[in-house]
């Protein structure tokens, strides 16, 4: 059975499949580029910082205290990231559960942003366990603390993470010219859309349930029981908003990438896109004025606090809204992004408030992160983007999928 | 396979028994006492303000004696390397002591918080921390109302140091470190039962001596760890801010729709999948 001409021409395949892989490993396109100027020292450093990390314990790069034990590692990278990435359940949602076409050529970018954003942002939270070695304990094991509202979260990010590799798995088939898995990966979607989009409300609307026993902690115009339903509903536009600007960056950096015909659907798109972040955003707006009359919150509005949250309801929910309403009338696209910005603006110091700024916001020590736990926090989203590159540049993501692939297409 | 009449009673006595509920049980049969919630009552009229607790703690969990003294208006606080600590504050009433370490909460915000039952409430009361299971998330921290767990932020292999009522003791039989040291009887062990009544008693014993109230009585839910004082408790340093219900009761709201919405929301998705796909003529070759 074994003819010794067919073992040979098996070495030679796995030879080339081999040199496929080290070939697509190199770098495509010129080094000396800003970014890779900016990136590269931040990302040596940080890895620096994080040896040190775990070599001399987290306060020897962290300024966190025994008061706030969760600091920018938690509240931007997880907290915040988290909520940008939510533009996958959205998209997915969209295009796979009511078919709208028109922003089928957005989907694959936006799961592969969340699918990064998950695996490096909730990532991030293994350098911020102080006993990392444990960290399958809620996994396997008989040690699951089922009452605990983060182990619903921690459960509800690897799955997630799971569900929006299956969603992207065809184009990672398509890259590896795999006919036959390709065939089957792409029935999956369907199963992995509907879980995915029902894990993300849960776990967006988890991370502000974890916030719901620091009820002593929290100042009280961004507590209330309420916090879930507000950060779910915000992911919304947060998504959005990061796939809005996130989109135009692409547009001009992987333009070679995008064909003519994406690229004139793009500005449609935007405003699509414009006019859902507008009524979320009301919707959003519209439930924290409830919080703030149902919970008689005018009281603390005279102080430095009160500033700062008006500065955010107004400055960085209201102003946006407006601007993507005016946007999305006048197909103004320079408007959208402008919104988009602001929204995003909007979002870390909504998420920012919660869990670090309005976290003890009288404690007689207050916490303000080290510049390591910023480096370190660039580090990660440097890393990401690498990443981001290295996929776009050879895989169908923002190019057309080949075309043995596009008759799966449903 | 039928059901024989011994069987068939058997199956009668404990439906029955379910029904009518466990304290039933426990009614017709006062003999088999159930483990009960141990605690320490702490009365701070009759504390001297030595210290005598905290060498005594310590000494018995390997951490540094602390060199410290109780000064009036000087608060101290507990650490990664503290347990327990005693202050003295300045009142209308003289000078007054107050003795802060964990709370043993009956329902534990840091144990409903924790992900991997690391921070365990016992069947004897004590909220005890097992390292074996602990992953460092803090999330303990964030969620104690009395922010009493304390991480080793520069350790490599860092510990959440908090009061565990000496539970290697207690499960032997005996008393909490610090119980045993006091040389005033200001700490008192027992079953939180026996302390609430015995606070009681002091209480109405020694009128004027002491704030009606107890400190751990139905504060987060009731403590095991309770206080007597002299004074207001918000002159002590106490927090009396906190809601008398429990913290876990706050997420329970959340935890209970996660079922629900694992059934709602797919089940919607899927409808409205299927109700887009009958509009596209296109797809019939599929099955």
């Amino acid at each position: 059975m074994t003819s010794p001409i067919y073992s040979i021409k098996k070495e030679k395949q796995s030879a080339s499949t081999w040199r496929f892989f080290i070939s697509e490993l190199k770098p495509k396109g010129p080094w000396l580029t800003w970014f890779n100027v900016i990136s590269i020292p931040i990302i040596v450093l940080g890895v620096v910082l994080i040896v040190i990390r775990f070599a001399r314990g987290i306060g020897s790069i962290t300024n966190l205290t025994q008061d706030v034990p969760w600091g920018l590692w938690i509240g931007f990278d997880v907290v915040t990231g988290v909520a940008f990435a939510g533009g996958a359940y959205i998209l997915t949602f969209m295009v796979y559960i009511l078919k709208l076409k028109k922003y089928q050529s957005i989907v694959r970018v936006t799961v592969l942003n969340g699918f990064l954003a998950y695996l490096f942002y909730a990532g991030a939270l293994l350098l911020d366990l102080g006993r990392p070695w444990n960290v399958i304990n809620p996994i396997i094991g008989n040690s699951f603390g089922t009452s605990s509202v983060l182990f619903l979260v921690a459960w509800h990010f690897l799955l997630y993470m799971l569900a929006e590799l299956i969603e992207f798995s065809p184009a990672i088939a398509e890259w590896l010219s795999a006919r036959r898995a390709h065939k089957i990966l792409s029935t999956l979607t369907l199963g992995a859309v509907i879980f995915g989009i029902t894990l993300s409300t849960l776990h967006q609307s988890g991370l502000g349930a974890l916030y719901l026993m620091a009820k002593p902690k929290i100042h009280p115009l961004w507590y209330s029981e309420f916090i879930p339903l507000l950060f779910v509903v915000s992911s919304v536009f947060a998504g959005l908003s990061m796939v809005i600007l996130e989109g135009s960056i692409s547009q001009k950096v992987f333009s070679d990438q995008i064909s003519p015909k994406n690229h004139k659907a793009h500005n449609s798109i935007l405003t699509g896109l414009s006019r859902i972040c507008a009524f979320t955003m009301f919707a959003y707006l519209f439930l924290q004025i409830l919080v703030f009359i149902h919970g008689k919150h005018w009281v603390y509005i005279n102080s430095p606090m009160g500033y700062w949250f008006l500065l955010e309801m107004i400055g960085f929910v209201l102003v946006p809204m407006l601007l993507f309403f005016y946007s999305s009338r006048t197909n103004n696209t320079l408007i959208t992004k402008l919104a988009a910005i602001l929204a995003i603006i909007g979002i870390i110091l909504n998420r920012l408030n919660v869990s670090v700024i309005g976290f003890q916001w009288d404690a007689a020590v207050h916490y303000v992160p080290s510049w390591m736990e910023i480096v370190v926090t660039l580090t990660i989203i440097f890393t990401e983007l690498w990443i981001f590159r290295w996929v776009i540049n050879r895989m169908p993501v923002l190019r057309e999928s080949p075309s043995w692939a596009k008759n799966h297409h449903e | 396979m039928g059901i024989d009449r011994r069987d068939f009673f058997k199956t009668l006595a404990v439906t029955g028994l379910s029904v009518i509920g466990y304290e039933a049980l426990g009614a017709s049969n006062p003999q088999a006492s159930e483990t009960e919630f141990h605690g320490v009552l702490y009365d701070s009229t009759r504390c001297v303000g030595c210290q005598s607790c905290e060498v005594a703690c310590a000494e018995a969990h390997d951490l540094p004696i602390p060199t410290d003294i109780v000064e009036p208006g000087v608060i101290r606080k507990t650490s990664e390397k503290q347990r327990c600590v005693v202050n003295s504050y300045d009142t209308p009433k003289g000078e007054v002591f107050m003795r802060t370490a964990c709370m043993h909460c009956n329902e534990p915000a840091c144990a409903a918080a924790c992900l991997t039952q690391a921070m365990y409430k016992t069947k004897e009361g004590p909220v005890i921390w097992r390292g074996d299971k602990c992953m460092g998330c803090r999330y303990c921290m964030v969620s104690c109302p009395f922010g009493v767990p304390k991480f080793e932020y520069h350790s490599a292999n860092p510990k959440i140091q908090k009061c565990d009522m000496c539970y290697d003791r207690i499960v032997k039989g005996g008393k909490p470190a610090c119980v045993e040291s006091c040389p005033a009887e200001a700490l008192f062990f027992g079953t939180r039962r026996a302390l609430i009544a015995e606070a009681h008693r002091r209480i109405v014993e020694n009128p004027g001596t002491y704030v009606d109230s107890i400190y751990g009585e139905s504060v987060a839910g009731g403590t095991g760890y309770v206080s007597l004082s002299p004074v207001p408790f918000n002159q002590v340093g106490l927090n009396t801010k906190l809601q008398n219900s429990s913290y876990p009761a706050l997420t329970k709201g959340f935890l209970y729709s996660v079922p629900s919405i694992f059934v709602i929301v797919p089940s919607l998705l899927l409808g409205i999948h299927e109700a887009t796909k009958n509009k596209q003529p296109k797809d019939e070759d599929h099955d």
